[in-house]
């Protein structure tokens, strides 16, 4: 069976104009994701993240490589893939009703989603009287309301408190868990990434590429007690390794050797 | 009642400089405006006056606002027009009223020579607010827009009008100020009619208490359609 997402080699270099030189970020970026799979990809900041994530957008071009979506090379954005931004996204000058309706005339369609995400009582309101975590909500229904293929949330979550991030880490995953919508997390948070997702594509160097890729096996939906399983502290040691491996090779060459004498 | 007190406290000043300086001779005593603003008041000239200066204002306010909007998102939306905005740029530092005598030659003394003077006085603020309103969408819209495959119709009427609608009335209320001062302007010189030729018409009788409450009326007059603009602006951007 092909992958629903197939990003092949993707290579990008923002132009140094002054010196005509240009600076690789992305190197040979190459992954696939299967339909219904929630994968994230986890990096430090400024290490091409959002720039994946413009790419498989449509918003940027590749300088080298291709990315298909359901077979279909992908060339321009579009409704089968959408962005719920790190940054506030959605339109101030619209209710949470018209928000949603702009992409989509189906009254239907809206009430479901806005029931889905909590926001069935807020319709009238304008985003300005809404919570920063009833923003992200809305900002997700409306992705949800066009019911794309794939699903791109870039750090959705980065500019909320951690009691809200947890909460809506919860509702997340039970939301993946009834649409199974395919779905790619770009985040730069160990926990988050391990809690929601099927599978990690961890990425660092410079220029940044792919370090590993990390199976997570709990089934969804999940408590938040997996947090304090061991298997959960397995996994972020495990990315832990590889991140700082490449990072701080030598440092961690060191760690090992002291741990290795106590 | 702060307000109320200033206006006191200007009329005071205003006596105690009558009283207390030689104006006496060409200066009119408060009780003397007050006299005359009752007789303006029960005859029906300073009316008509107003009349023709709030029509001029209208005429062309309204085509300021309407190509100033149009134009300013236009240019910002199509970036192949942005060779327009050169030669706007090129028209606006010329001050209105250096534009009275190229108005009279083209459309003579009357409501056309006024109303094109005060279009020239509003059109430049508001359209500068707009198109720079426009242009600082944020990318983030745009990139929504078109993940959703927004139209272009709908871009403009329901993302790109609505992003800029502040930057428009912060124009418009510059272009409102600016007008009023254009049309006083322009009938100075090339009009038969409204306030700006009362003044002027009554500074040649001498009759200065008929001048200064002409430029008290102005005052009012002025105030009041900032005021109706800043109305319209709460009504319409209800989202802040």
């Amino acid at each position: 069976m092909s992958p629903m997402v197939d990003v092949q080699h993707i290579s990008y270099a923002y132009t140094k104009k002054a010196a005509s030189r240009s600076n690789l970020v992305l190197s040979n970026i190459t992954f696939h994701i299967q339909a219904g799979e929630f994968v994230s990809i986890l990096g430090h900041s400024g290490c091409g993240k959002t720039t994946l994530v413009n790419i498989l957008a449509g918003y940027l071009s590749a300088g080298a490589g291709t990315i298909l979506i359901n077979n279909k090379k992908i060339r321009a954005p579009g409704r089968d893939r959408i962005v719920v931004n790190q940054e506030n996204d959605v339109f101030p000058w619209m209710t949470v009703w018209d928000n949603m309706r702009l992409v989509n005339a189906n009254k239907e369609t809206i009430h479901t989603c806005a029931k889905l995400v909590g926001l069935s009582d807020v319709l009238n309101y304008y985003p300005n009287s809404l919570s920063g975590g009833m923003k992200k909500r809305l900002s997700l229904a409306r992705a949800l309301v066009v019911n794309p293929d794939f699903l791109i949330l870039d750090e959705p979550f980065a500019s909320l408190d951690y009691m809200m991030r947890d909460e809506l880490h919860g509702e997340l995953d039970l939301l993946f868990s009834v649409t199974q919508k395919t779905t790619l997390l770009v985040t730069h948070d160990i926990n988050e990434a391990i809690y929601l997702s099927d599978r990690i594509i961890i990425l660092g160097g410079q220029p940044t590429s792919i370090l590993a890729q990390l199976h997570i096996n709990f089934s969804h939906p999940r408590s938040k007690m997996i947090e304090n399983s061991k298997r959960f502290s397995q996994y972020r040691k495990r990315i832990k390794e590889s991140y700082f491996m490449s990072r701080f090779p030598k440092m961690l060459k060191k760690e090992k050797k002291m741990l290795s004498f106590l | 009642m702060k307000k109320l007190l200033l206006i006191v406290l200007l009329l005071a000043i205003y006596r105690a400089a009558y009283v207390l300086l030689p104006f006496q001779h060409f200066l009119p005593s408060l009780f003397q405006l007050f006299a005359t603003l009752l007789q303006l008041l029960a005859g029906t000239e300073i009316y008509l006056n107003i009349a023709a200066s709030l029509l001029r204002i209208l005429i062309g306010f309204i085509l300021a606002s309407v190509l100033g909007i149009t134009l300013g998102l236009l240019l910002a939306y199509y970036r192949g027009l942005t060779d327009l905005k050169f030669y706007i740029e090129l028209l606006r530092p010329i001050p209105p009223i250096a534009w009275i005598p190229v108005a009279i030659m083209l459309f003579g003394l009357g409501n056309v020579s006024a109303s094109f003077i005060v279009f020239l006085g509003a059109f430049f603020p508001i359209f500068t607010n707009t198109y720079f309103g426009a242009i600082s969408i944020p990318i983030i819209f745009r990139n929504v827009s078109s993940s959703f495959e927004v139209g272009a119709m709908r871009y403009f009427s329901k993302i790109l009008f609505f992003h800029t609608l502040p930057y428009i009335f912060a124009g418009l209320k510059i272009g409102i100020g600016t007008a009023w001062m254009s049309v006083i302007a322009a009938e100075l010189i090339a009009a038969q009619s409204g306030l700006g030729y009362f003044i002027q018409l009554n500074r040649l009788l001498l009759r200065t208490d008929k001048v200064i409450l002409g430029m008290m009326l102005i005052g009012i007059i002025g105030y009041f359609l900032q005021k109706i603009v800043e109305y319209l602006e709460t009504k319409l951007i209800v989202w802040r």
